[in-house]
């Protein structure tokens, strides 16, 4: 299995990252060598086997609807690269609010 | 209701929502930060609902049980067997990069909401496709006053516990979508899943809607499938859905275009315009690139934990309308009025109805005097400062003849506006029971002032004592119109 160089350039723009063409060569190789790779496993007879949703065999892990202390808004903001002491800002985002 | 088409509207037209409802959770889906409405910004946040490297979500028990009661009340199949997923994406409100929400097992699927009106007018079998519980994002808001060009985000809505509920496109006019939605919320208030509030986001619409055009040949011709967006009130709804099926009707006879020849496309409703504008063409699905969520482990189901979250559920109103119809042989549009108000009136309703001893009659009071007045002063029927016990006590003594109705509205609406008790207002009013004595010689008197009507109901029209009815009132507020109407009768028949 091999992936095309518009495959990487599609994930790349999902990814939102600026690859030039030659990161796209080279992304597009080392890609395909992955992929490749991971593929051996669909050489595996996997008719009896049920999927696997978790690699730990743990269910229903729930906490109470208990209030807890939230950070102050100093504490959320202190990492931001920009802040107006009260939201995040960030450059502004034309089209929609994306998926809910 | 279209249903087929006809001369009025050549086509068919088809509509499924999706609805996005906030659970009535005190906290976020997968951190304990608060869930309430109107904190300043960035108040409720923490490591977890914020993005931050190295916290890990934990399920919300409270959340997962009213998403099941959502789920059970709108006839779903609960999954034995559920799990999460990231559905990736880039937002600024999006602190993670990816929503976790359900994808290919969702905890339920397959119900079906009706929506019928009492008037026989509409009928409509709603299927549910799926409901999943998933988290929101926050909020963004761009401030275009202040020139600055940035766009500030507010989080504290982010991690909030959503139940979206995907409906099959089975909607068949924009008026009918109103109604269904009317009463999906109704039925998640009723349970305690949702406030709805949609001014406060509690309720959040999308609907997709397209044309069925019968063609020459008996083709049918779809058109292109279209998401509203941004509808902030069941009546914008309605609007937007309106305006769509006209637009999309003309650009077919424009273009002729159909369905799979062009990408789905979203369209924003711009309320004071009403108008629908295109927004940027919806990702497909595939490009989220969903993965199942490793920091969840999956949800199991047991037949005991659905029996008792079936158990704690309560009525839903349609339930809850048969019923009250058949304990107070009330019609089914009173009890459907009466449901419609939410459970608080229905209580106020039913203890009335238990102290009167007769539905229809306190029925009669709740929709022409109660929920009139509760209307006109605003607010809810709990705060309502004339409670069942007073209505009760008006109704019983018209019962026993003291006044009749239309007085005993007077003295309703003296109680609510003076807030003074039924005792105090009818003595204030000069209301005094009016004894057979009195009825008797006041009978007498008209009969004596008025012989033409005492031989019209000799000579057998008994229709004419009516007209003595406005002359006793002028003679005496007091008297009771049938006893008088009564009286006169009895004491010509002896004349």
């Amino acid at each position: 299995m091999s992936l095309s160089r518009n495959d990487v350039a599609k994930v790349g723009l999902l990814a939102r990252l600026a690859l030039s063409d030659s990161d796209l060569d080279t992304m597009t190789r080392e890609l395909s060598s992955i992929v490749g790779f991971v593929s051996q496993l669909e050489k595996i007879d996997t008719a009896d086997v049920s999927p696997l949703a978790h690699p730990l065999d743990t269910q229903n892990v729930f906490r109470a609807d208990v209030p807890k202390p939230s950070l102050t808004t100093a504490e959320a903001l202190q990492s931001a690269p920009r802040h107006d002491g009260e939201c995040f800002l960030v450059p502004a985002v034309l089209g929609d609010t994306g998926a809910a | 209701m279209t249903a087929t088409p006809t001369a009025a509207a050549p086509f068919t037209t088809v509509i499924g929502l999706e609805v996005h409802v906030q659970l009535q959770t005190r906290t976020k889906l997968f951190c304990g930060c608060s869930t309430t409405f109107g904190a300043p910004p960035n108040t409720h946040v923490c490591p977890t609902c914020l993005g931050l490297p190295g916290s890990l979500p934990v399920m919300n028990r409270t959340a997962f049980e009213l998403a099941v009661r959502a789920a059970l009340a709108l006839g779903c199949k609960i999954a034995p067997f559920t799990k999460w997923d990231r559905k990736n994406y880039f937002y600024p409100d999006l602190p993670k990069g990816y929503q976790i929400s359900q994808f290919d097992l969702p905890f339920s699927s397959e119900g079906a909401l009706e929506v019928v009106d009492p008037k026989g007018a509409l009928s409509r079998n709603v299927r549910i496709t799926r409901v999943h519980l998933e988290e929101d994002a926050g909020k963004s808001m761009h401030d275009e006053a202040a020139g600055t060009g940035d766009t500030r985000i507010d989080l504290n809505r982010a991690g909030t516990p959503l139940c979206e509920i995907v409906t099959e496109p089975d909607l068949r006019s924009p008026q009918e979508a109103r109604a269904w939605l009317n009463e999906l919320k109704l039925l998640l208030v009723y349970l305690g899943v949702s406030d709805c509030n949609m001014q406060e986001g509690s309720l959040r619409v999308d609907a997709n809607v397209n044309l069925h055009i019968p063609c020459d040949g008996g083709r049918i011709a779809k058109t292109p499938i279209v998401e509203i967006k941004n509808m902030n009130s069941f009546r914008s709804v309605e609007r937007a859905l309106v305006y769509e099926v006209a637009r999309q009707y003309e650009e077919w006879q424009a273009t002729k275009a159909e369905m799979g020849k062009t990408p789905k496309q979203t369209r924003g409703w711009d309320d004071p315009a009403g108008v629908t504008r295109a927004q940027r063409h919806k990702e497909e699905s595939s490009d989220y690139r969903y993965f199942p969520e490793p920091d969840l482990v999956p949800v199991t189901v047991s037949d005991e934990w659905l029996a008792a979250t079936r158990d704690a559920m309560g009525d839903p109103p349609s339930v809850l309308r048969e019923k009250l119809a058949a304990t107070w042989k009330i019609p089914p549009y009173d009890a459907d009025v009466l449901v419609n108000q939410g459970h608080e009136l229905v209580a106020y309703f039913q203890d009335l109805a238990e102290r009167v001893g007769e539905g229809k009659v306190a029925s009669n009071w709740m929709q022409q005097d109660v929920l009139r007045t509760l209307n006109e002063r605003g607010g809810s029927i709990d705060a309502f400062p004339v409670r069942p016990a007073t209505v009760a006590d008006i109704i019983g003594r018209v019962a026993k003849g003291d006044f009749d109705t239309s007085r005993a509205r007077e003295i309703f609406a003296e109680v609510l506006a003076s807030g003074r008790t039924v005792d105090d207002v009818v003595a204030s009013m000069g209301i005094a029971a009016v004894d057979d004595d009195e009825l008797i010689s006041l009978c007498r008197e008209l009969l004596a002032e008025n012989p033409r009507v005492v031989a019209d109901v000799k000579g057998g029209k008994e229709q004419a004592a009516a007209g003595l009815i406005g002359q006793a009132k002028k003679k005496n507020p007091n008297v009771n119109p049938g006893k008088v109407r009564a009286m006169c009768l009895d004491l010509i028949r002896r004349m």
